[in-house]
């Protein structure tokens, strides 16, 4: 399912490609084996952290116990071994391989993406935008609480060395969902 | 003043650099890091059809916060208050410290956990919270690793960059709490760090943050990072303490499009920076419930009532002109005695303190005016004509205003040149055997001219002056 000819021209194919630049784990698939995908990914969490607004179908083929954010976790809850998080996004950027959470419905609160160390998020090809400039006016409403996330979180602080996963998740997959040819 | 500020130079410039350059561990990192930096800032830059323009418009859009800065500032206390953050105004270090002090203390912590922040290093936050009995803990990678080894940072960026990794391995054995690493693997030493913080940001109630944009629209502040630790100051304490300088402002959101294209850029040569937070006031349920923005001037509408020299101002301290600076490439940050080091430091920090303060006069002159800075600035700071204006506004030892003032009477007219003119070539003649060897230049001269040909060679004036000549092979017939 990770075979190169799910991977779309344009926007779609240029995200794909500069988001894998940041060594996040770049998948493809179309809707209907997006739960087929996701339980591969998370076949190995011990549990799968949700925010509200998650679609349904996106877990019905999870074989690992969920645990949906009430607001009542906290983020010692988060710290615990093993845990996934899967969300969505608002807005893609091609350009720079990044993708935005503005807390919206699938995405949560800021600290269900930060304090697991695996990350997965679902991105549709229509929200992907050219530039950093249009996910600026794409932006529904920029007070939201707005993260971008550009690649697992990084450091080059010893000796200019890349090290992946200094304090956020260190795994960062993206499932790109195409439309069905 | 009752301590100096981190930005004044206690130590002139040549004398802090002829220190620092024997530091032959330090040369070698840096010019290896300010190479690799400057080689992947310009591939990503050549990526970007439309660069220059978008250079020009950032300009123009930072100018437009300085012109109006105090409408700009009501605009974002405004919307920030009504976002429910809590605005101060600070007119010095001294206040800004006291400010934030007062809100730690309030909290009951002993202890903050702190993003990485140009401001509150000028204004020796740490210091102050320290004196007070409240311990701050620098979260990102490199400043943990300076702060543990109570060091000062060397470049905005990578301000660890002097350290390799067995030095740090062994900092880390030294000053982490239950560090037991035994290799110096880059990846073993930051993961060190990530247990010893994670327990920290879990248990943190207070965080201390600065921002690299405040948007007066919205009210909302841009904090741009890479490693994560940001984002546990900005998500997991319950209170949020932010220090802004007020140049910090950009008037709309919608001008962020151009400035994150530029800073991740010209920073870390990245196309974007791993992580961006973007936040207004308080979310219920969602991160800080209490937020505190501390409006910082220090010295800034001073700066901005200056027309040549306010662009200092526009600075996003992304770091680009320190790694193309031949000056900076080879004697560090230590040199500049601020913690604002390379070509942008030798014109903010005499600005921001004035020129009488400390040796920060002598910063202007640590620069060979090449241009490499102003031609890398995405904001298009023209550095040099800064640091030219500032060195002929800058105190001048009395013996060179005498000087210059003899030289402007003598230049004024045309006979008193000539006959200046005319007595230093009889007067050299006897010199011109000796130079003569070295292509008419003069090697060593004695004093006060020793001063000039202690780095140079002294040029002989002409045997023959240029009218001389003209009349002697032109005008006989």
């Amino acid at each position: 399912m990770n075979s190169p000819d799910h991977a779309a021209p344009g926007l779609p194919g240029l995200f794909a490609e500069r988001a894998g630049d940041y060594r996040a784990g770049m998948h493809h698939c179309t809707e209907d084996e997006l739960p087929g995908v996701l339980a591969g990914l998370l076949a190995a969490a011990a549990k799968v952290v949700l925010p509200p607004g998650v679609p349904a179908a996106w877990t019905s083929g999870l074989a690992v116990p969920t645990l949906l954010d009430d607001r009542g976790l906290t983020a010692a809850d988060l710290d615990e071994a093993g845990l996934s998080v899967l969300t969505g996004c608002a807005v893609a950027v091609a350009e720079t391989g990044t993708i935005v959470l503005d807390a919206g419905p699938g995405q949560g609160r800021r600290l269900l993406t930060l304090v697991p160390d695996h990350h997965v998020c679902v991105v549709r090809d229509e929200q992907i935008v050219a530039d950093v400039p249009d996910m600026i006016t794409a932006l529904p409403d920029p007070t939201r609480p707005l993260t971008m996330i550009s690649g697992p979180s990084a450091t080059s602080d010893i000796e200019l060395n890349r090290v992946e996963g200094v304090h956020g998740p260190r795994r960062l997959d993206i499932v790109c969902v195409h439309p069905a040819i | 003043m009752s301590r100096q500020l981190p930005i004044v130079a206690i130590t002139p410039f040549p004398q802090a650099a002829a220190h620092e350059l024997a530091d032959t561990q330090l040369r070698a990192n840096l010019g290896r890091a300010t190479r690799t930096i400057r080689d992947k800032r310009a591939r990503v830059v050549a990526e970007v059809a439309d660069w220059e323009p978008m250079r020009d418009r950032a300009a123009a859009v930072k100018d437009e916060v300085l012109d109006n800065l105090d409408e700009l500032l009501a605009r974002f206390e405004a919307a920030a208050v009504a976002a429910g953050a809590t605005v101060h105004h600070a007119a010095d270090a001294a206040r800004a410290n006291a400010i934030v002090t007062e809100l730690v203390q309030e909290q009951q912590a002993d202890h903050v956990v702190k993003i990485k922040s140009m401001a509150t290093q000028e204004i020796g936050l740490n210091e102050a919270l320290e004196a007070a009995g409240i311990t701050p803990i620098e979260t990102d990678l490199a400043e943990l690793i300076v702060q543990l080894a109570d060091d000062t940072p060397s470049h905005i960026l990578v301000p660890a960059i002097h350290y390799n990794r067995s030095q740090i391995r062994e900092l880390f054995a030294r000053r982490m709490p239950g560090f037991t690493a035994t290799s110096d693997e880059p990846a073993v030493l930051a993961g060190a760090a990530r247990e010893y913080l994670r327990r920290t940001f879990l248990a943190a109630k207070v965080a201390v943050c600065g921002a690299n944009f405040a948007i007066a629209e919205t009210g909302s502040l841009v904090i741009v990072e890479s490693e994560g630790n940001g984002r546990m100051c900005l998500t997991l304490p319950e209170t949020l303490i932010a220090v802004v300088g007020v140049e910090k402002l950009l008037p709309r959101f919608a001008d962020l499009g151009d400035f994150l294209r530029l800073l991740p850029r010209s920073s870390t040569g990245e196309r974007m920076n791993p992580y961006t937070s973007i936040f207004t006031g308080v979310t219920a349920g969602d991160g800080p419930q209490r937020l505190h923005i501390v409006l910082l001037d220090n010295g800034r509408t001073q700066v901005a009532q200056d027309p040549a020299g306010r662009a200092a101002l526009r600075c996003i301290r992304c770091s680009a002109c320190l790694n193309v600076c031949p000056v900076y490439e080879r004697a560090g940050g230590h040199a500049y005695g601020s913690v604002y080091p390379g070509p942008i430091g030798a014109i903010l920090s005499p600005q921001l303190t004035g020129q009488d303060a400390g040796f920060n006069k002598t910063l202007p002159f640590a620069s060979t005016l090449c241009g490499a800075c102003y031609d890398v600035c995405p904001v298009k700071i023209n550095i040099p004509e800064i640091l030219v204006h500032l060195r002929q506004t800058g105190p001048k030892p009395a013996a060179e205003r005498a000087a210059m003032s003899t030289l402007s009477w003598v230049m004024r007219d045309r006979r008193r040149w000539r006959a200046a003119l005319r007595a230093a070539r009889s007067g050299s003649a006897p010199l011109r055997l000796i130079a003569r060897r070295h292509g008419g230049t003069l090697r060593r001269a004695p004093w006060p001219l020793s001063a000039w040909t202690a780095h140079r060679d002294a040029p002989l004036p002409a045997a023959e002056s240029f009218r001389d000549w003209w009349r002697r092979t032109h005008e006989q017939s």
